[in-house]
């Protein structure tokens, strides 16, 4: 119509996959995590499981300080687990997909973020969605220094022709 | 301990708001870990959208919440934000993440999520987190030895 198409296109380029599978999924995310708060006033993070679920096979101090959080963090886990797959099931492809990134990627990756959230007190969901929403300045240049990081990252390991 | 004085909805709760969460995770397909490295090549700038649009729900919830209620309806916490210390252990740890994410395409939430969509390797990033949770668990009660006091839980 009267929209400059040249921007139009631009805009299409960046956004292959249009906006609303991302939006739309996001504020689901962000619902999940409010029910939680309203119900509970707790601030859930995805990363705390992994040293709360640590405190059941570890005696370490640094571990069982969340024993008293451990079980619910189970079921949210849990929970994250089944709702992904009831997404599969209805809006998804039925448990089709599977990953290509190459499982060196997946594992020194996955080492790397597992000691990264620890450190650095929170993740994507901790400072991103629940600090963010919190407006935390921790969480907000938590989440500018890893997403600047991880840029930067992929720009490299894709520069060196590492692909998937 | 905790258990007994818990309302009995709480874990159900916990379990309603995980599977909207989840749900969330799959339908913004950031559980492929893909999607996420196609952003961050910048292929695809759809991503932030995930993030920040559930960043807008709890952003409003954070703010409403204490204004229009006294206290959880199941707990006896009060309303607070979620307002973490800053020091450099930030910035250090978020690079350290950064690093992950970008080699990987994975952060714990999505991780979880991407198993449900059925996506069998990643147990390797999941395995992987463990591991490096551990490692940093062990090397700081190292560190801390001598203060056994636990700092606060989430």
């Amino acid at each position: 119509m009267v929209l400059d198409p040249v921007p139009l296109q631009l805009f299409a380029e960046y956004f292959p996959n249009g906006i609303s599978r991302y939006a739309i999924g996001g504020l689901f995310v962000g619902l999940g995590a409010s029910i939680i708060y309203l119900g509970t006033g707790i601030s859930a993070g995805a990363s705390t499981f992994l040293e709360s679920t640590l405190s059941y096979v570890s005696g370490r101090s640094r571990f069982q300080q969340y024993v008293s959080s451990r079980d619910w963090r189970l079921v949210f886990t849990v929970s994250i687990i089944a709702g992904a797959a009831i997404y599969s099931l209805t809006f998804g492809d039925n448990f089709q997909y599977s990953t290509d990134v190459q499982v060196w990627r997946l594992f020194v990756g996955g080492i790397l973020v597992g000691v990264g959230t620890r450190v650095g007190k929170g993740c994507t969901s901790g400072h991103g969605v629940c600090g963010v929403g919190s407006a935390s300045r921790t969480s907000l240049i938590g989440v500018a220094t890893f997403l600047l990081v991880a840029i930067g990252t992929a720009q490299l390991v894709a520069a060196m022709g590492v692909s998937p | 301990m905790a258990g007994s004085d818990r309302h009995p909805l709480f874990l159900p709760l916990i379990a309603v708001g995980g599977l909207v969460f989840g749900f969330g995770l799959g339908y913004s397909h950031m559980a492929r870990p893909e999607v996420v490295l196609d952003f961050l090549q910048f292929e695809d700038l759809g991503l932030p959208f995930v993030m920040f649009g559930g960043a807008l729900v709890t952003g409003v919830v954070y703010f409403l919440a204490p204004k229009l209620l006294k206290r959880p309806a199941l707990t006896n916490r009060s309303f607070e934000r979620r307002l973490k210390p800053f020091d450099n252990q930030v910035l250090v740890g978020g690079a350290i993440f950064g690093v992950g994410w970008g080699l990987s395409g994975i952060c714990p939430g999505a991780a979880y999520a991407s198993l449900g969509v059925g996506n069998v390797p990643i147990l390797w990033a999941l395995a992987g987190m463990f591991l490096g949770a551990f490692a940093q668990g062990v090397w700081r009660s190292r560190n801390d030895a001598s203060d056994a006091a636990p700092t606060g839980a989430d």
